[in-house]
């Protein structure tokens, strides 16, 4: 294990203590899971610790592992400017998916919480403009969920889409997911 | 801002004024691509930006869980179309992460070479076509005579102009081609002239300074805080470059100078790119002139096609070795990797979780166009409409990349 990643697993084992769990390191990049309830301190924490200051955030990533529960997951990757290090933090989340935002410590986070918002359905609370950003409004559905066909679903403009119950509908204004997933995924 | 706009503002109750809506986009040329801005307009003031982008969504990452490996490379091409051999290496190195190998030397130098050759195309791209935006329409024309001569190089080693999926995990698809040499040694002796034509046409033009010194000016702090990279962030002086500061394939073994700047307005990010286009002559020659002879594909037949087409015709191993990897790819081993490069627009980093399969479970790219753009929002906010145009040319969205 290198320098830096002991700096890391013992700064944070010092503040959030059995919380905030040690992944495997896998290729070079050092992984920590945390609950959804703590990533913001988390991600705060990481960014003004002035020893690690990971002020860049990467990315934000849904990922979804249909049929496993829970079922979904929350990936940011930072990167620090000043020591050249990167992390990856994994939240993973039930059904319906909800997170903290992180966009009051990162502004870029706006758009990557967005996507995955769009793609996942995964809502971020606290953020001040979930909307779709790819899909049109009005869209059904969360197009990258493992229970979503490939050809989408079939209507009067796709007819070459899979049959089947029509998606989970969030509430556009709300942005409220009604519970519970459709129960009969596609093969 | 504010108080230019408040002496702006007609006084009295003479006058009565109201917000208009505007709607740039998605079909205009200065957007770049299909990038819909619905501008609430005060005079000629921007009140509000509301972006609207996905026109180009292609579901690049949902394609890409029924796709194995291989097959993924065209999908990455048409990313960033204007500089397609960055995202192949980006994907590959990704993959070969995973598997943990490494693609042999020369192949690398290879594809250095080419991922320097698409940097020049994409930064001759938008160093022309920022000066059009603000009217200067000749910058745009001269670049195009230059970006045609690496064009006809990405077409001489792949035969394609634009999509080239040269990469391959574990090497690249062929070796270059008899009389590629002296054709890019010759491309390197005229191209830093050229650039000094470019900057001569522009440094001077006194329209083009006044529409983009000091306009559109990040901060440090505001520039990480927003996620830029690459030239942009560069341009507001922080010094980042990743073939620098976590240097894969063969950079560490190249000399190359981070450009950066200090204003961080539109200028200064033009300016970045021109130097970094002289930078990237640099490299090339340098890889030329250290190119080792040797296999340009890794010796593992579970992973790379046969290195000899012709041998697949008369020998059954490597026939079923080549169908073997057509009709089903090959496994990747379990596990998780997040793969970043300096591509021309940033940092271009791709995430892949593997089940184990030939397919990826999940690949989620980050696609530093799409994080530049957003910057756009946070930059502008207060400005004129005109300088708005000037901000996001010189930010070099590519659409395609940002819609994925």
């Amino acid at each position: 294990m290198s320098v830096e990643a002991s700096v890391i697993s013992t700064l944070i084992a010092e503040r959030f203590g059995e919380a905030v769990e040690e992944l495997r390191v896998s290729h070079g990049v050092h992984a920590f899971a945390a609950p959804p309830d703590r990533i913001v301190e988390l991600c705060r924490f990481l960014k003004e610790h002035p020893a690690l200051r990971f002020d860049f955030l990467s990315d934000i990533c849904g990922v979804d592992y249909y049929p496993e529960a829970p079922r979904y997951e929350a990936v940011y990757h930072l990167y620090s400017l000043p020591n050249k290090w990167r992390i990856r933090i994994k939240c993973r989340l039930g059904d319906p998916p909800r997170v903290p935002s992180v966009t009051g410590v990162w502004r870029t986070a706006n758009w990557h919480e967005r996507e995955a918002w769009d793609m996942y359905g995964i809502s971020f609370e606290g953020h001040p403009d979930l909307r779709r950003i790819y899909m049109w409004e009005g869209f059904e559905g969360f197009p990258q969920r493992k229970d979503f066909p490939l050809r989408g679903y079939k209507d009067d403009l796709n007819p070459f889409g899979a049959e089947g119950p029509p998606p989970t509908q969030p509430d556009l204004v709300t942005n409220d997911i009604p519970t519970g997933v459709r129960s009969t995924p596609e093969t | 801002m504010t108080e230019v706009t408040e002496l702006m503002r007609p006084q009295g109750e003479s006058l009565d004024t109201k917000e208009v809506l505007l709607n740039l986009g998605p079909q205009h040329p200065s957007t770049h691509g299909v990038l819909r801005l619905v501008l609430e307009l005060d005079g000629e003031y921007v009140a509000r930006v509301d972006p609207h982008i996905g026109y180009l969504h292609r579901g690049t990452e949902k394609l890409a869980e029924s796709f194995t490996y291989t097959q993924i490379f065209p999908l990455t091409d048409r990313l960033d179309y204007v500089c397609p051999p960055s995202n192949n290496l980006a994907f590959a190195l990704a993959v070969e992460k995973l598997l943990g190998i490494e693609a042999p030397i020369r192949a690398q130098y290879i594809r250095v070479m080419m991922a320097e050759l698409a940097r020049i195309s994409g930064h001759l791209l938008i160093t022309g076509a920022l000066p059009m935006d603000l009217g200067a329409m000749t910058a745009l024309l001269y670049a195009m005579r230059e970006r045609e001569m690496i064009m006809d190089l990405l077409e001489m080693i792949t035969g394609a102009r634009m999509h080239t999926s040269f990469c391959r995990v574990g090497g690249v698809r062929e070796d270059l081609p008899e009389g590629f040499l002296p054709k890019i040694r010759e491309f390197c002796e005229i191209f830093p002239n050229r650039i000094r034509d470019y900057e001569r046409l522009l440094e001077d033009n006194r329209v083009f300074l006044s529409r983009t010194q000091g306009i559109g000016v990040i901060s440090p702090e505001d520039g990480i805080d927003l996620g830029l990279s690459g030239p942009n962030l560069r341009a507001s002086g922080v010094d980042w470059d990743i073939r620098r500061d976590e240097p894969y394939e063969i950079y560490d073994r190249l000399d190359f100078n981070v450009i950066t700047r200090d204003e961080g307005d539109c200028y200064a990010r033009w300016q970045c790119r021109v130097e970094e286009m002289r930078e990237s002559v640099r490299l090339i020659e340098q890889c030329l002139e250290q190119m080792p002879e040797g296999p340009f594909q890794i010796d593992m037949p579970t992973i790379a096609f046969p290195m000899d087409k012709d041998r697949v015709h008369c020998s059954m191993e490597a026939l079923i070795q080549h169908f073997d990897l057509s009709a089903y790819g090959f496994k990747v081993p379990e596990g998780e990797v997040y793969s970043a490069i300096e591509a021309p627009k940033g940092e271009l980093g791709f995430y892949i979780i593997s089940d184990g399969s030939e397919k990826p479970f999940r690949m989620k790219v980050r696609a530093p166009s799409f994080v530049n753009l957003q910057a756009l929002f946070g930059v502008t906010n207060a400005r004129y409409l005109a300088d708005m145009i000037a901000v996001l040319g010189s930010l070099d969205p590519v659409m395609a990349e940002v819609d994925k």
